[in-house]
């Protein structure tokens, strides 16, 4: 009870739990149609490249309010995907070099920018780097209402062209043929990975956001059959795990909440996988086991009629 | 050896390591599998140190190697399931182990330097500093010789299997079907980017590992395809990075292993501009020239087509090609000229038609069969 | 009257290669025509580069007299099957309501009426007892049944459809058979990549013969003479030796 009361009265858990289900509800939705479009490592590389765009931020401004290194991270991360698109549309190096690519060299580019920052030794930098891990703990309610913001026009943006978005990741080809502008979707459809970055980066931090955008999908893919029940699932996986991760760091002495929040998230993939309606391995198992029987069960009965005939 | 000279050295060493380690990884179109390695290694160190009771190299190499070995395997299960994809079972993976090791450090290593930062940045500058003691005797720097041992054993697997590796890569169903058994030089090759990932980041961080492994070989496909040639410039390009990178972060007194990853970023970028064959400039230019090659062949079977029929009147006047092959008219006007200076096509004629020559109907014939 | 396709010049580059030259075709109104010609032949292309989807070097296209982008809501496309994922999360219902998208517009969803038409193209392919099943429990012939009531539901006049008899069934062959002639007898013109020479004169009455060229084009009997097919693929025979 006093864990509930704390939910909704004490202000640094309200915040871990607010912030981390808005961000497990946005990346939900968002990395399902990553997931269906094989962009499952997109996630990875955009929230590293979004480093380099939030030591500029700072540089910049001066400033460390949320919106401004958010803007920066979106920048950078923005940038870094359309690079990211263009070499593989452009040239003959494959996805995954693409991404790697990138991935590292605005990474190792934000490393650069933060020794620069150290230099500077005035306290405003301290905890930039903090988000390589995520800093829940330390969620204001000002970067919570603005992830909100943020991740309720991405999901508005979903909403409103979610019969387009379904059409392009389904069948680009007959999309096209219905003269919709394939390619202005698409790109949108991958910037709004972007946003779900920007807004995980306060949260899990770099290295676990690209579990947090495709796990929920992943997830929900076993359950159903149907995208619209896939994406509204996967919300749900994802702030279920965003606010069971929030308490369980809270409540147990030194859990920091990123790693937490993966690791719930990982935990309902591994028993969607075993045991989801739709496509539980599980069930897939018993089915195989059955038929074995039941072959075994026929072979056995054919070579006990075959041998009574054969009897005198 | 002065430390300028010992982090030179570690830094080429390791780009000749990673080097090695990635020609094949990125041939393979696996190239984001050595940072969901380097990442997912973690959890390894942990249980390493934990059985060890204490920081021990031997146990938390082996404990790490298990631990990227066990995300390839993982990986692997995931897809062959056909649950998920391959890239999403990469992205389910290695997160959720390198959580897995965060959690087991922060609760129960909180007071023990297994750093979770070190594990992404390392840092190189520090590798003259710690040096190998045995029975007394100073064998120089540690990073050295892990980084040494690392490309020598590196070298020495690509040098054992290189013929196998190549055929496994490029067609996997024959190295099968010789008995190169593909499955176990996958795993050797991936257990050789553990291995790596592992000795690298403690020298010089995790980034700077995948960065050292990856964008290298990238960097020199666009310059050769041919396999030695890629191997070559791959330790080439890198070790190139590595040295630049080092110099200019002296000069300005930034980080080291960010600054070869931005250089090894600029190479990469640089080449892929002006790579001589497959570089974005080169193509653009080819692409060029053969649209005018293409304008004039097109020009000669469209006149081909239309000789001698009912359409010929209105299909071959100067004209009319801009208007049906939608050409501009500098490009109509160039595409005629080309063809008659160089005798495809005869001069307009009285009526205002344009005819091939001989040879132009030669010509023709020859593009349309092609 | 203008001719349902009119095609003038036509001409597609892939990189270095053509694949495509100077096509020129005229197809009446009511034809039920044969894309037919040897592997390479650049026979897609031709569909594709008509609709658009791929860029042309040169040429015009004229649907009904007008540019494609006029008259895309009188023209229906099927895809080869192989082009998408079957493990999409969706259902055949879904699918065949993915033919009315481009009526619907933006931001509109489809609704009852929809539902209750897409029912009506399933039942016409013999697939209604589908609706609600997912895509990919489906076997080949009903992938391919699948997107051809997806076609109808666009409710088009001239259809485009890229080999919808590969991979299926001798069932489903004569079910797709029977919807094309249907189509056809409703004034409906279709043209259709094929490349069984065998069943050709029986299923169409036009005939396109296609190796990177037009090598002639007109009504079947006139059209699939041996002289003919030896010249779309005979030069090719040659080639090879």
């Amino acid at each position: 009870m006093n864990l509930l009361r704390d939910l909704f009265l004490d202000y640094t858990l309200r915040n871990i739990a607010l912030g981390a289900a808005v961000l497990g509800l946005v990346s939900g939705v968002l990395g399902s149609f990553a997931v269906l479009r094989r962009q499952g490592l997109m996630g990875d590389a955009l929230s590293h490249a979004a480093l380099p765009g939030i030591c500029l931020g700072y540089l910049l401004t001066g400033s460390k309010a949320p919106l401004v290194l958010m803007l920066g991270a979106g920048v950078a991360g923005w940038l870094g995907m359309v690079l990211i698109l263009r070499i593989v549309r452009h040239t003959r190096i494959d996805p995954n070099s693409a991404l790697g690519i990138i991935l590292t060299v605005f990474f190792g580019f934000g490393v650069v920018l933060l020794t620069v920052l150290q230099k500077r030794n005035d306290a405003g930098q301290a905890g930039l780097d903090k988000f390589l891990f995520g800093q829940a703990a330390a969620l204001t309610q000002e970067q919570v209402v603005t992830m909100a913001a943020l991740g309720g026009a991405a999901l508005l943006v979903v909403l409103l062209l979610y019969k387009e978005f379904k059409l392009i990741s389904f069948d680009p080809e007959f999309a096209r043929s219905l003269a919709l502008p394939t390619r202005a979707l698409d790109l949108l459809l991958t910037s709004l990975l972007v946003v779900a970055v920007v807004i995980g980066l306060n949260t899990v931090g770099v290295v676990l956001m690209s579990a947090m955008l495709v796990a929920p999908g992943a997830a929900a893919r076993q359950w159903t059959d149907s995208l619209g029940k896939m994406l509204g699932l996967a919300a749900a996986f994802g702030a279920v795990s965003g606010v069971a991760g929030a308490i369980l760091s809270v409540t147990a002495e030194r859990i920091p909440t990123g790693p937490v929040i993966i690791l719930c998230v990982t935990g309902i993939v591994v028993a969607s996988l075993l045991f989801g309606s739709a496509r539980g391995l599980v069930w897939e198992w018993l089915r195989q086991a059955r038929h074995r029987r039941e072959m075994l069960a026929a072979l056995a009965g054919g070579a006990g009629a075959g041998g009574g005939g054969t009897a005198p | 050896m002065s430390p300028e000279f010992v982090i030179a050295l570690t830094a080429a060493l390791a780009a000749c390591a990673c080097a090695l380690a990635g020609v094949f990884l990125v041939l393979r179109r696996m190239a984001l599998m050595a940072d969901a390695i380097s990442h997912a290694i973690l959890p390894g160190l942990v249980a390493g140190y934990w059985m060890a009771r204490g920081p021990n190299v031997v146990a938390g190499f082996l404990g790490a190697t298990a631990a990227g070995l066990l995300t390839v395997w993982l990986t692997e299960a995931l897809t062959r399931s056909r649950r998920v994809k391959e890239d999403t079972a990469i992205g389910l993976v290695f997160p959720a182990l390198f959580a897995l090791g965060v959690l087991l450090v922060s609760r129960f290593f909180s007071n023990v330097h297994l750093d979770t930062d070190a594990v992404l940045f390392g840092e190189i500058a520090f590798a003259p500093l710690e040096t190998w003691r045995i029975g007394g005797r100073d064998l120089g720097p540690t990073a050295l010789w892990t980084l040494g041992g690392l490309t020598a054993l590196n070298a020495g697997f690509l040098a054992l299997f290189y013929k196998e590796l190549k055929l496994s890569t490029f067609d996997p169903g024959l190295a099968a079907a010789l008995g190169f058994a593909p499955v176990l030089l996958h795993y050797g090759l991936m257990g050789m980017v553990a291995v790596t990932t592992v000795g690298g980041f403690t020298a010089v961080g995790a980034i700077l590992v995948i960065a050292l492994i990856i964008v290298p070989p990238v960097t020199a496909s666009l310059l050769t395809d041919r396999l030695p040639a890629l191997v070559a410039l791959s330790v080439a390009v890198g070790v190139a990075g590595a040295l630049a990178g080092y110099g200019l972060a002296a000069f300005w007194d930034v980080s080291i292993g960010g600054m070869i990853v931005t250089v090894l970023g600029a190479l990469f970028g640089a080449t892929l501009l002006l790579a001589p064959r497959k570089g974005l400039v080169a193509q653009a230019v080819r692409r060029a020239r053969q649209r005018r090659q293409f304008a004039r062949e097109a020009l000669l079977v469209h006149l081909a087509t239309h000789e001698g029929t009912a359409a010929e009147d209105r299909e071959c006047r100067p004209a009319h090609l801009q208007e049906e092959l939608l050409w501009t008219a500098a490009m109509a006007d160039r595409a005629v000229a080309e063809a008659q200076s160089a005798g495809l096509v005869a001069p307009v004629d009285a009526e205002g038609h344009l005819h091939l020559t001989d040879r132009g109907r030669e010509m023709a014939a020859e593009v349309s069969r092609k | 009257m203008t001719n349902p396709v009119s095609v003038r010049d036509l001409t597609v580059a892939y990189e270095e290669k053509p694949v495509l030259w100077d096509a020129d075709l005229e197809i009446p109104a009511g034809s039920l025509a044969a894309i037919i010609g040897p592997n390479g032949a650049g026979k897609s292309t031709l569909i594709k580069a008509i609709l658009g989807l791929v860029p042309t070097a040169a040429g015009m296209v004229r649907l009904f007299g007008e540019p494609y982008a006029k008259v895309r809501k009188r023209v229906g496309y099927v895809p080869q099957r192989g082009s998408v994922d079957w493990d999409f999360p969706t259902s055949v219902l879904d699918v065949v309501m993915m033919g009315m998208y481009g009526r619907l517009g933006w931001v509109r969803r489809p609704g009852k009426a929809e539902r209750e038409r897409a029912r009506e193209c399933l039942r016409e392919v013999g697939m209604e007892d589908y609706a609600g099943r997912q895509i990919s429990q489906l076997s080949g012939g009903q992938q391919q049944r699948v997107f051809l009531a997806r076609a109808l539901a666009q409710d088009a006049d001239l259809y485009f459809m890229d080999e919808p008899f590969a991979g299926v069934d001798a069932t489903t062959e004569r079910a797709i058979v029977a919807i094309l002639k249907r189509l056809r007898d409703d004034g409906k013109t279709v043209l259709v990549v094929h490349h069984d020479l065998q069943t050709a004169p029986e299923y169409f009455d036009w005939a396109v013969l296609l190796n990177v060229r037009v090598m002639a084009s007109g009504p079947m009997a006139a059209t699939f003479t041996p002289d003919n097919l030896q010249r779309t693929y005979g030069g090719r025979i040659a080639f090879l030796k």
